[in-house]
């Protein structure tokens, strides 16, 4: 570490001296020679720019949204196509969809914003309690002041309180909790922490095949090494402990493995892990020495029956100190999703478990770089894991927005399944949990070679022709990851029902016609 | 050599020492936490002869705002009844009715702010009219009608709109485009991404000012930059001499492949403001050593200095010769964290990109786009601090003359009355204050205290800040902590609630 003092200045001239004059010359000339280039050549340039920056791929906003936006613009300039509106299956943005924002979370932040609303008697009581709670940690009693890098005290011991409630009494201490901007900043955070060595020695991070691609664009970002471990479709995307031995063993030839990384329940091909499978997870975790990154932000979306959610953190605890005192552990939570799905105030928080002291002192260094997450953010965070109680004014609303919300993402997960099962040519394992349908489709050779020769992956050129059609907005299969030779695509569960069914059944239709047509 | 460079030494930030995973995590950053922060907290509880901490300036990571300055003088206000401990001179009195003037000015940003995360709010008279129509035509912008939607993930397009057209006006209409606009705070750590390769054989160097503040040099150190210091001139006001820029420069090539040059205008901490003269030169500079600039110039509204106008590097490049004006690439970044909004806890920031190569562009979207949108608050605020109330909105009033207005002749009263008393005060010379939010001035040690410092391995302005803390509760940041030559000393602190500034130079 270096810091504005004599001493490294020092060893910096030291170093500087006996940099070797060989080098230093072949370096001169080296300079001297782009020195020379004409005034007119840019510094940033393709060539120039950072090459791990040109690795990094979105396929959430990729070119089928930013299709999908220019034909919303099409439409609305009055350009005739054969549908009214785009329907966005294409993101988990459920108030996009019309999802009703959760009223007294809505209340809080208006609370809090202008505080001279609570003087204002249309607010209940409790929200006006949890207003004040929040203002009193906030610097200067306001929610525009920047808050500790690592995030407000009251709403770091509210997460751990919630944490502890939520895994059955296990204990969570808040000074490991660190809120964030969204769970996917806290992602990035450790995935810089742990990236590090060159070549064979560079970090090498496992992630689950299909993917949520910010894993695979933070990796390449990073340059850090991208191992896949593939899930089983035929198994309801489960996970099997042979295939990460597999993928495990076969990137030992090439890089460092130190991380796995699990998202559960799952996006995008919605199974949600038993508890079996989470120990199984946990004890090769601690065999092979790795660090463990749980993204577990669809906690609440768990629908179908027989499946709850686990927490890493409740397993690996309840496998006894063995593991709960040497496993290291790092758990995401947001408020993008579950029944919430405030995804525009970027709040969101992780635990970390077992990480050495000093490299949590770096930890807290880091984050500090970004300053703080959004304070409205942090306090929503709060809301959330600090929800109406019973015997509280606003308990009764509350619950009945949050069962409406969850109930009718069951019913849709439902339907989705069934309806898309009715193609041929389709199929679809159930949708468990969190906001997604990652079905398999088959399609005609003729389509597949037609997509080659445009130097388009097949489910891509699918989509494209889908969106140019019906309207009708999903990501390609290939923007996530899958076993080669097989094709899919993801498509949220979030319109409302009687959207839902009609975007299904236009897909049908597609469906069958592009078969057709290819046949 | 009588400077001392503070030169970044930097072999791979991403190898750490020793041998296990834990030691292979370990990244060598700088910590932005220093002691006197953790003094003050043990300090608070065991209260000692004053009854609270001051925070008159709190560096990189947390706590700085107007915000917190209510607090602060509030404190003030409290420490003013006479709790001070021995041997403390008092040196300034507190402007104690002036301190609500920031939230005040604020009620619009933050009524609109209300009434979008609570539409409800729409339908209730307490609103003025044009907070409401503000609001429903922010949340008309977002998808779903919620500011719970992702949005576009280098900002909502009307926003970039209302950026642009803000940028025009302050450059007296120097044209704008929304597609170069980027939304999001922290958009500096983009740019430097897409500038810097950290595995390189030859390391990409980035010129930074001394002093300057931290939280830049870790971003810079975190992405693998070789950091190349060039000094501001002190005696002058702090200003940037292009020979400094050109001698940086020429030691910088000994050691890596510098490519950019980084601009904080106004300055932090010096609070100097550069001539429209000294950035043509330091364009031309640019020009000639083919540097991409980055200019930070959030401080671009808090300008008070006599005969002294914030100009802007678009405007200044955009106004140069033809070659130069289509050629020179340059970031410039701005936030609602300063200036007169100063909401730092909502994030909202842009940057606007001039010349950058399109195919280059095209990446730089790319990476916004695995960063999810930025926070859609902090675009609301960024909307209002680039529209603000206009003359004949009912919240115009309000907003202006009692807010705005105010601010301005408090933080004209403050830094005169500061200057003033430096004036007198022997052991300590402060340059001109033209803009921004703080007071670096220069504390003169005898030798007895360098000497005592010296044996306590610690740098005189650390101690001092210690000492000072320890004595009175004010809380001020060494000089060292922002870089200094050597055998300079000073301290940084927030200038705009102008708490009292205690002198123990008694060692």
């Amino acid at each position: 570490s270096w810091s504005w003092d004599r001493t490294s200045w020092q060893t910096y001239a030291t170093n500087l001296s006996a940099f070797p004059a060989a080098q230093s010359e072949h370096l001169q000339q080296k300079m001297s020679e782009n020195g020379a280039l004409p005034l007119r050549g840019k510094v940033l340039t393709l060539d120039t720019m950072n090459a791990n920056v040109k690795k990094v791929d979105y396929a959430v906003r990729g070119p089928i949204v930013q299709r999908a936006v220019q034909i919303e613009k099409e439409l609305k300039e009055g350009v005739k196509k054969p549908f009214e509106e785009v329907i966005k299956a294409n993101i988990g943005d459920a108030h996009a969809m019309g999802q009703r924002p959760i009223t007294f979370f809505r209340q809080v932040m208006a609370l809090c914003t202008y505080p001279q609303l609570l003087d204002d008697n249309k607010f209940p009581e409790d929200a006006k309690n949890r207003a004040r709670r929040i203002l009193q940690s906030c610097g200067g009693n306001s929610i525009g002041a920047y808050t500790t890098s690592q995030g407000i005290d009251c709403v770091r011991h509210d997460v751990a309180n919630y944490i502890q409630r939520r895994d059955g009494g296990i204990p969570s201490d808040p000074d490991n909790i660190y809120l964030t901007t969204g769970a996917s900043d806290g992602i990035v955070t450790i995935l810089k922490l742990l990236t590090t060595g060159e070549g064979r020695t560079r970090t090498g991070v496992m992630i689950s095949i299909p993917q949520y691609p910010l894993y695979s664009a933070s990796i390449a970002e990073l340059g850090a090494v991208q191992i896949n471990y593939y899930l089983n479709e035929e198994k309801c995307w489960s996970l099997d402990i042979s295939e990460l031995q597999r993928s495990l063993q076969a990137a030992r030839e090439h890089c460092n493995p130190c991380v796995l990384c699990i998202i559960n329940p799952g996006n995008p091909t919605g199974q949600v892990q038993s508890r079996q499978c989470i120990e199984d997870v946990i004890r090769f975790a601690a065999k092979e020495n790795l660090f463990l990154m749980a993204d577990e932000v669809y906690q609440d979306n768990v629908y179908a029956e027989g499946c709850a959610f686990h927490s890493f953190k409740k397993v690996l605890f309840e496998m006894g100190p063995e593991y709960s005192s040497k496993v290291e552990l790092a758990s995401f939570h947001s408020t993008s999703k579950c029944y919430m799905g405030e995804c525009g105030f970027r709040g969101g928080y992780m635990e970390v478990m077992n990480m050495d002291p000093e490299v949590k002192a770096q930890l807290t260094k880091l984050v500090s770089v970004r300053l703080c997450p959004p304070a409205p953010g942090q306090a929503l965070m709060d809301l959330v894991v600090n929800s109406p109680q019973p015997g509280e004014p606003s308990y009764q609303t509350f619950m009945k927005e949050r069962t409406a919300v969850l109930s009718a993402l069951a019913e849709k997960a439902k339907l989705t399944e069934e309806i898309l099962n009715t193609v041929p040519g389709i199929s679809c394992n159930p949708v468990q949990g969190a906001m997604y349908s990652f079905p398999r489709i088959t399609l005609p050779e003729r389509s597949i070679n037609e997509a080659k020769a445009k130097g388009q992956a097949p489910d891509m050129f699918y989509c494209m022709k889908l969106l140019e059609e019906t309207g009708i907005c999903l990501v390609p299969g290939s923007g996530f990851g899958q076993r080669e030779g097989t094709y899919h695509f993801r498509m949220t569960i979030l319109p409302p029902t009687d959207k839902l069914k009609i975007m299904l059944n236009k897909l049908k239709e597609f469906h069958q016609k592009f078969t057709q047509q290819y046949s | 050599q009588t400077v001392t460079n503070k030169v970044i030494q930097k072999g791979n930030p991403k190898t750490g020492k020793g041998q296990g995973r834990q030691q292979m995590i370990i990244k060598q950053i700088n910590s932005p936490r220093s002691n006197t922060q953790r003094q003050g907290k043990t300090r608070r509880k065991t209260g000692k002869c004053y009854r609270l901490t001051i925070l008159c300036d709190v560096s990189v990571c947390n706590l700085y705002s107007p915000h917190n300055m209510k607090q602060v003088i509030a404190d003030n206000e409290f420490l003013g009844r006479g709790n001070l401990g021995n041997g403390v001179q008092e040196l300034m009195g507190t402007p104690v009715g002036d301190r609500n003037n920031w939230s005040i000015s604020n009620y619009f940003y933050l009524q609109v702010l209300a009434a979008c995360f609570y539409p409800a709010l729409l339908e209730d008279d307490s609103l003025p009219l044009d907070v409401k129509q503000r609001a429903e035509s922010l949340l008309r912008e977002c998808d779903g009608g919620s500011v719970g939607s992702y949005t576009d993930s280098s900002g909502i397009t009307k926003i970039k709109h209302c950026v642009s057209q803000f940028i025009t006006r302050r450059d007296g209409g120097v044209p704008s485009s929304p597609d170069n606009i980027f939304i999001k705070s922290g958009s500096q750590t983009i740019m430097l991404k897409l500038l810097i390769h950290s595995k390189d054989s030859c390391q990409t160097g980035v010129l930074i000012p001394v002093p300057t503040y931290a939280s830049f040099i870790i971003a810079l150190e975190e992405q693998g930059a070789a950091i190349i210091p060039y000094h501001l001139c002190e005696e002058q006001g702090w200003t940037l001499q292009v020979e400094e820029l050109r001698k940086a420069l020429h030691t910088g090539r000994k050691t890596c492949n510098p490519v950019a040059l980084y601009i904080c205008n106004p300055g932090n901490p010096t609070g100097h403001i550069q001539s429209r003269k000294s950035i043509e030169e330091v364009i031309r500079f640019a020009a000639e050593e083919r540097l991409f600039i980055l200019a930070d110039e959030v401080y671009q509204s808090c300008v008070y200095g006599d005969d002294t106008e914030f100009y802007s590097y678009k405007k200044v490049l955009s106004e140069m010769g033809s070659t130069i004006c289509s050629t020179v690439e340059l970031a410039s970044f701005n936030s609602v964290s300063k200036g007169f909004m100063g909401e730092c806890g909502l994030r909202g920031g842009y940057m606007e990109l001039v010349n950058l190569d399109p195919a280059v562009k095209e990446y730089a979207s790319r990476l916004f786009s695995a960063r999810s949108c930025p926070p859609v608050v902090g675009q609301i605020a960024l909307d209002l601090m680039a529209d603000p109330p206009k003359p004949g909105d009912p919240s115009f009033p309000t907003f202006s003359e009692v807010g705005v207005q105010a601010i301005k002749n408090t933080i004209c009263k403050n830094t005169g009355r500061i200057q003033e008393v430096f004036a007198e005060l022997p052991g300590i010379s402060c340059q001109p204050l033209k803009a921004g939010f703080f007071v670096f001035p220069c504390l003169h040690f005898s030798l007895k205290a360098i000497k005592w410092a010296k044996k306590r391995q610690m740098e005189p302005d650390m101690l001092y800040c210690l000492r000072l803390l320890e004595e009175t509760g004010l809380h001020v940041r060494p000089g060292c902590e922002y870089g200094q030559r050597k055998d300079s000393h000073h301290i940084r602190f927030v200038h705009c609630h102008c708490c009292e500034l205690l002198h123990v130079c008694e060692w």
